[in-house]
């Protein structure tokens, strides 16, 4: 039975499921959109629960399925979640930095009927200098590049671009050329988690930019259909929200590392929601029956000016998250938007780090992803509700 | 691109056509996507198996569908999905 609340959406399933297997990863991102305080979050599901969450998804309608974290490969049970997802119907796709991925894993993978592969670059982190000067990354990214082609996959890279490496797309560029790159997705830092609290440091600028999609302009013209390059611009530079998960609880399901069933990636930073966890109910009931799941379906929750704005249909009044981040009330317009009465939020953010950056000054500390910056930063960061 | 009536066609790398249950249709699937697709069009790729003709796959599909000259529809979409990447020859 549907509620009231959800008949709107009553055809629509969730037909991605990503599932977080993990929040242990051996790379350190600046701009990872994990939560700060993921070090205090409890125990990982077991591969019966992994096994459970998998055949509920499929049988609500999931057909796309994601393995990201952290980093997927740090479950050794992988394989068996892979192969169960391919009896299961699912197109899989494994999103990973490729620390781990050795010719074992990807043999067993390719086996169990593991369909797609994203490799990303962690440049820019620890590793940049790394990165740049071709050692040690560029060996491991070149080694797994091969076992990706050897096995047959499409090879998908993606780049997170900020102020630290949007200056080397070229480099990057002709590094994915190398690898034999057929799709290179160039995604400037959506700024949720650590990549919020870096912000001031991240945010690349306008003249940046523009600069980085001029290189990509002629980049394309360049190689021509043998690459095809995306390049998702920074939303602070825009004047309309993205469509951030299509609406929620519109055709996404995540499932964390500990457990719980979010409507997009970082909603765990919601506060007056209780996320349902896949160990108490479900995806069924969490779906359709949850109230966090339907807290802002459809469009009766908007306010102004998203409540009798012609664009709510395409935008679904942007993310969440980030009308809660900048604003305070996750039930406000995303700031994006230029029609928000909040929107100088976003615009003097661009300011005070252009005029910090023209100034040459360093006015925040880089936080790298690991557990004793999220133990130490969540004694005094306002923890998310867990 | 015109496909020939001796073309064998077969469902490209790294796609998967298959039927849905919860959506009650076919699909094809790639990375991180779905392309939904309509009854006729689920009938036609059904028949793309890697071993079957443009010929052929017409011919199944006036037997299966007995009274009406499919060919032209046949062959647009057979080349909007060649066209799309969707399907290749062999």
């Amino acid at each position: 039975m549907e509620r009231a609340g959800s008949e709107q959406n009553k055809s629509s399933l969730p037909l991605w499921l990503l599932a977080e297997v993990s929040y242990k990863c051996p790379l350190h991102c600046v701009f990872c959109y994990n939560p700060v305080d993921y070090a205090r979050y409890g125990s990982e599901l077991s591969t019966e629960d992994w096994l459970r969450v998998l055949r509920q998804g499929r049988e609500l309608g999931a057909s796309q399925l994601g393995f990201s974290g952290g980093e997927p490969l740090t479950r050794p049970d992988l394989e068996i979640l892979v192969a169960e997802a391919r009896k299961l119907g699912f197109y899989s796709n494994l999103i990973t930095s490729g620390v781990g991925l050795d010719e074992k894993r990807i043999a067993a993978f390719k086996e169990g009927g593991l369909d797609h592969i994203q490799l990303s670059f962690q440049d820019s982190t620890r590793e940049m200098n790394d990165f740049l000067s071709h050692t040690r990354t560029f060996d491991l990214k070149q080694k797994v590049g091969a076992l990706i082609k050897q096995y047959d996959y499409p090879m998908v890279l993606n780049v997170v671009l900020h102020r630290l490496n949007i200056d080397h797309v070229q480099q990057i560029l002709e590094m994915a050329e190398q690898l034999g790159a057929e799709y290179v997705e160039l995604a400037n830092t959506q700024y949720y988690g650590w990549a919020y609290l870096n912000r001031d440091k991240l945010l690349p600028s306008l003249e940046q930019l523009q600069r980085a999609e001029e290189v990509t302009n002629r980049f394309r013209e360049r190689v021509g259909s043998k690459m095809r390059i995306f390049f998702v611009v920074p939303d602070y530079y825009e004047t309309r929200p993205k469509p951030c998960m299509s609406g929620w609880g519109s055709l996404f399901l995540g499932v964390t590392a500990d457990g719980l069933a979010l409507p997009c990636h970082s909603a765990r930073m919601l506060p007056g929601l209780t996320f349902p966890s896949v160990r108490d109910h479900d995806l069924r009931w969490i779906w359709n029956e949850s109230e966090a799941f339907n807290a802002y379906r459809g469009d009766g929750w908007m306010k102004e000016p998203c409540s009798t704005c012609p664009e709510k249909v395409k935008d679904f009044a942007g993310c969440r998250c980030q009308a809660y981040q900048m604003t305070g009330d996750a039930a406000n317009a995303d700031p994006v938007c230029d029609k928000s009465p909040f929107h100088h939020l976003v615009t003097d953010t661009v300011e005070r780090v252009r005029i910090q950056n023209a100034a040459g000054e360093s006015s925040s500390e880089l936080f790298y992803r690991d557990d004793a910056n999220s133990l130490r930063l969540t004694d005094t960061v306002k923890a998310p509700s867990a | 691109m015109a496909l020939t009536d001796d073309a064998v066609l077969e469902i490209s790398r790294h796609f998967r056509f298959q039927w849905e249950p919860a959506q009650q249709m076919h699909v094809l699937l790639y990375p991180e996507g779905m392309v939904k697709l309509p009854d006729s069009s689920g009938e036609i790729l059904k028949r793309v198996d890697g071993t079957a003709t443009v010929a052929q796959i017409i011919k199944d599909l006036e037997t299966a569908f007995p009274g009406a000259d499919l060919r032209g529809d046949v062959v647009e979409f057979l080349e909007h999905a060649h066209g799309k990447g969707w399907i290749r020859t062999k």
